[in-house]
């Protein structure tokens, strides 16, 4: 791996966050500039191959109260490629087990030196919690069933890179809209920057309250499957159901799975997104999966240039 | 009575006279300004003269009510002193303008058992702030299996019966309760929530929950238990009190039952008609509480039931809770806020000036209305001659801050820290003897110090 020191630019002045919390509260003009960034990140890094050292000196911590590999393997990488040090705490290996709260544990791993947090953790609203009770920055990698921005940011870039625009395109969102953080931060930012959303499946997984939000609701997929430009498949969520919402997995994959009978009846150009880990067999068959349609590894790399930019830009480059 | 002097006679109080102020009694529908006199205890005259014998309190521009009652306080002693004491939740219910409340027995151990009772009756008297109405529970140690003792219970005095905190569940059991309680004349008091329909849940299932991706409380889930709370009722003859309706569908259920009769009443806290789900949107766990924030259809309902008579009694559902536990995750984070310091001027703020509810009408759910819930409207809830001297003088005008490091209580969990407030308790007598005062500076002091004498 080369290290050279690429000029990436200044940090935009309409850019004031110290925080990124959620994508409801931010404006197309916020998401446009995250999403210019990571393309100005993928394009100078190699497609994130190689070393920004733009944060050296840096310190970022992932704090994860809730399993993920992905996620935080990729905010882990994107401090690295901007040359910030990273430390990993989880709460497996923390001390929550012996009854310290959740912000006192924050204020300790505060207290050593750290510029950012990134947080993951079951219960919606933490991230602002921790933002309220802490001075660094803070980014939420997932809270509960409310907010994945970065998830959010690389779907949406996903979908520029592919079909070249998000407004005036139709995309559903299939699956436990219920539950999905992803369903939620994709909501707010393709709204936001034009497109038409549908979110789609069973009744007791998708409110009817979307509707006052100018969402599309769908309970029938092959319905609206014909003129969606982009279907984004989320996983069904079994850890944070209290009752089981439909009466097999079997019934669900039924009606909801993305197979190549359903892509026949889609536009020709679909693009399949599926934010991971994905259930082979329950929301889309291995097919599709690894068909020209689907863009389940581009988004792996995308994501990678969002946090690299988001990093960048909370962290302000040359503070 | 002159005072005497000397070690024992300083016990003794002066009879005081409550001069010129607005007295509003809605228990014989008395609204005029005038004089009232209190002696050895009790009421001893309306329409008073001075005579010199008394201290002199200038009532003039403020309002003289029967003793405000609460009677629904978490009062936390036994088991969970570090929310709150009997001694800090009943100097917090003086702070607030009660001159009574109703404890609610969802302590540690709970209150089931005579000694229980027993038990905060003495330490309420040891604090000797305010009357203190023990509410027993329903069954044995609040499992919900087997009926507590309540006739032990009444005789130790226990007013009513709850399992609050949570519901009675089983409809057999509900039913007995009723049937049981109508020797003694006792209302059940049920907090009325389906489980099933609220597991997980941290607020009020609507669009809010949806966008914050919080598990939701639907309203279904309170109408369905107040609607076979009311059958049970009305199949038993019993007496049900639906504690803290939030829900319009319970409000309507609750208005068609009273106009067939069921023996039913009910009672809604200010935060219920004051703010909606929107303010999880700052995920503070000081607006998660059980029943949840709900909507404005709902917070409209709760008002017009408060108007037309559906919803009898304003009471706090005062759940204090230490700081440490509330500044959780809000899943973990327990339910509930503190609410004496705050309710009298949530009402007359949000109930009375906007004119929702006139004075007399308000005041009747804060005094009359819970005393007769609770059998003790000969004494309490009304300024009759006769009646303890427990009254309520309020300053309607004054304009004020909401502060939690003012309060008395020993949580400081509000919503509404920062709100400002028209109208709060001036002075405050219990059997006669002043127990908290506003001064000037708004510092208070033993009022029987500070009560003008002239």
């Amino acid at each position: 791996m080369s290290i050279e020191v690429v000029d990436i630019g200044s940090v935009p002045a309409a850019w004031t966050r110290r925080h990124l919390l959620d994508l409801e509260s931010l404006s197309a003009e916020e998401l446009n500039i995250i999403l210019d960034a990571a393309v100005a990140f993928k394009e100078a890094s190699g497609n994130c191959t190689q070393k920004l050292p733009i944060l050296s000196g840096r310190t970022c911590a992932n704090l994860f109260f809730e399993n993920s590999t992905r996620t935080r393997t990729s905010f882990s990488l994107a401090a690295r490629r901007l040359g910030a040090d990273t430390i990993d705490f989880s709460s497996s290996s923390s001390s929550l087990s012996k009854g310290e709260t959740f912000i006192d544990t924050a204020k300790n791993i505060e207290a050593m030196g750290i510029d950012a947090i990134v947080v993951r953790h079951r219960t919606p609203g933490t991230a602002q919690l921790l933002a309220q009770n802490v001075h660094c920055s803070v980014i939420n990698a997932g809270d509960g069933a409310h907010e994945h921005p970065t998830q959010g940011l690389l779907d949406i870039l996903s979908i520029r890179e592919r079909l070249g625009r998000i407004e005036g395109l139709t995309v559903a969102l299939v699956g436990d809209i219920a539950h999905s953080r992803t369903a939620r931060s994709n909501i707010w930012g393709l709204k936001k920057l034009g497109a038409h959303v549908i979110v789609c499946g069973p009744s007791t997984l998708v409110s009817k309250h979307w509707e006052e939000l100018g969402v599309e609701v769908a309970y029938d997929l092959d319905t609206i499957l014909p003129r969606c430009d982009v279907l984004n498949l989320l996983r069904i969520q079994f850890e944070r159901q209290t009752t089981r919402p439909f009466p097999s997995v079997r019934e669900y994959a039924l009606l909801y799975a993305m197979n190549h009978e359903r892509l026949a009846q889609a536009k020709q150009d679909i693009l399949i997104l599926a934010p991971g880990p994905i259930n082979r067999g329950v929301e889309i068959t291995p097919d599709v999966a690894d068909g020209p349609h689907s863009a389940i590894l581009e988004q792996v790399t995308n994501g990678l240039a969002v946090r690299m930019a988001v990093l960048w830009l909370i962290l302000g480059a040359g503070n | 009575m002159i005072p005497q002097e000397g070690n024992y006679a300083v016990r003794a109080t002066r009879p005081i006279l409550l001069e010129g102020g607005r007295v509003i009694d809605p228990s014989q529908s008395l609204d005029r300004i005038t004089n009232v006199r209190l002696e050895d205890g009790r009421v001893a005259a309306l329409d008073a003269i001075a005579t010199g014998d008394e201290d002199v309190l200038d009532c003039s521009g403020k309002i003289v009510s029967p003793g405000l009652i609460d009677m629904h306080v978490h009062l936390r002693e036994p088991g969970r002193e570090e929310d709150e004491t009997i001694l800090t939740g009943t100097s917090a219910a003086v702070a607030g303008g009660f001159t009574s409340i109703a404890c609610i027995p969802n302590t540690e151990p709970p209150i089931d058992t005579q000694a229980t009772v027993e038990f905060i009756q003495h330490q309420a008297a040891r604090a000797d702030k305010c009357n203190v109405f023990v509410v027993a529970c329903v069954s044995k140690n609040r499992e919900g299996k087997e009926l507590a003792e309540l006739g032990h219970l009444s005789q130790a005095g226990a007013v009513a019966f709850s399992d609050d905190g949570a519901p009675v569940y089983d409809a057999e059991l509900m039913r007995r309760a009723l049937e049981y309680c109508r020797m003694f004349d006792k209302p059940i008091l049920n907090h009325a929530e389906v489980r099933e329909l609220t597991q997980g849940g941290v607020m009020h299932e609507g669009v809010v929950s949806m966008i914050l991706g919080l598990p939701g409380m639907p309203a279904v889930a309170e109408d369905v238990m107040t609607s076979r709370d009311i059958a049970l009722a009305e199949a038993t003859g019993g007496r049900i009190h639906i504690m803290h309706v939030s829900s319009a569908g319970s409000v309507d259920l609750i208005r068609r039952a009273k106009a067939r009769g069921v023996r039913l009443t009910t009672e809604v806290c200010p935060h219920h008609f004051t703010l909606t789900d929107e303010c999880l949107r700052t995920f503070d766990s000081n607006c998660k509480m059980s029943p949840p924030l709900r909507g404005q259809e709902h917070v409209n309902a709760c008002i017009a039931g408060l108007a037309d008579g559906t919803i009898d009694v304003i009471c706090t559902d005062h759940a204090p809770h230490a700081l440490e536990k509330k500044m959780r995750e809000l899943d973990q984070a327990p339910f509930g806020i503190v609410g004496l310091e705050t309710a009298l001027g949530l009402v007359i703020t949000k109930l009375i000036e906007p004119g929702h509810l006139d004075w007399s009408t308000a005041l009747a759910k804060m005094t009359i209305n819970p005393a007769r819930i609770l059998g003790v409207h000969r004494t309490k809830g009304t300024l009759k001659v006769g009646a303890d001297a427990d009254v309520t003088v309020i300053d309607p005008d004054v304009r004020w801050t909401v502060d939690p490091a003012k309060f008395r209580s020993k949580s400081t969990n509000t919503p509404f820290a920062g709100w400002k407030l028209q109208g709060r308790a001036d002075t405050v007598i219990v059997a006669g003897r002043v127990k908290h005062k506003v001064a000037a500076e708004g510092a208070t002091a033993d009022g029987r110090r500070t009560a003008k004498a002239r």
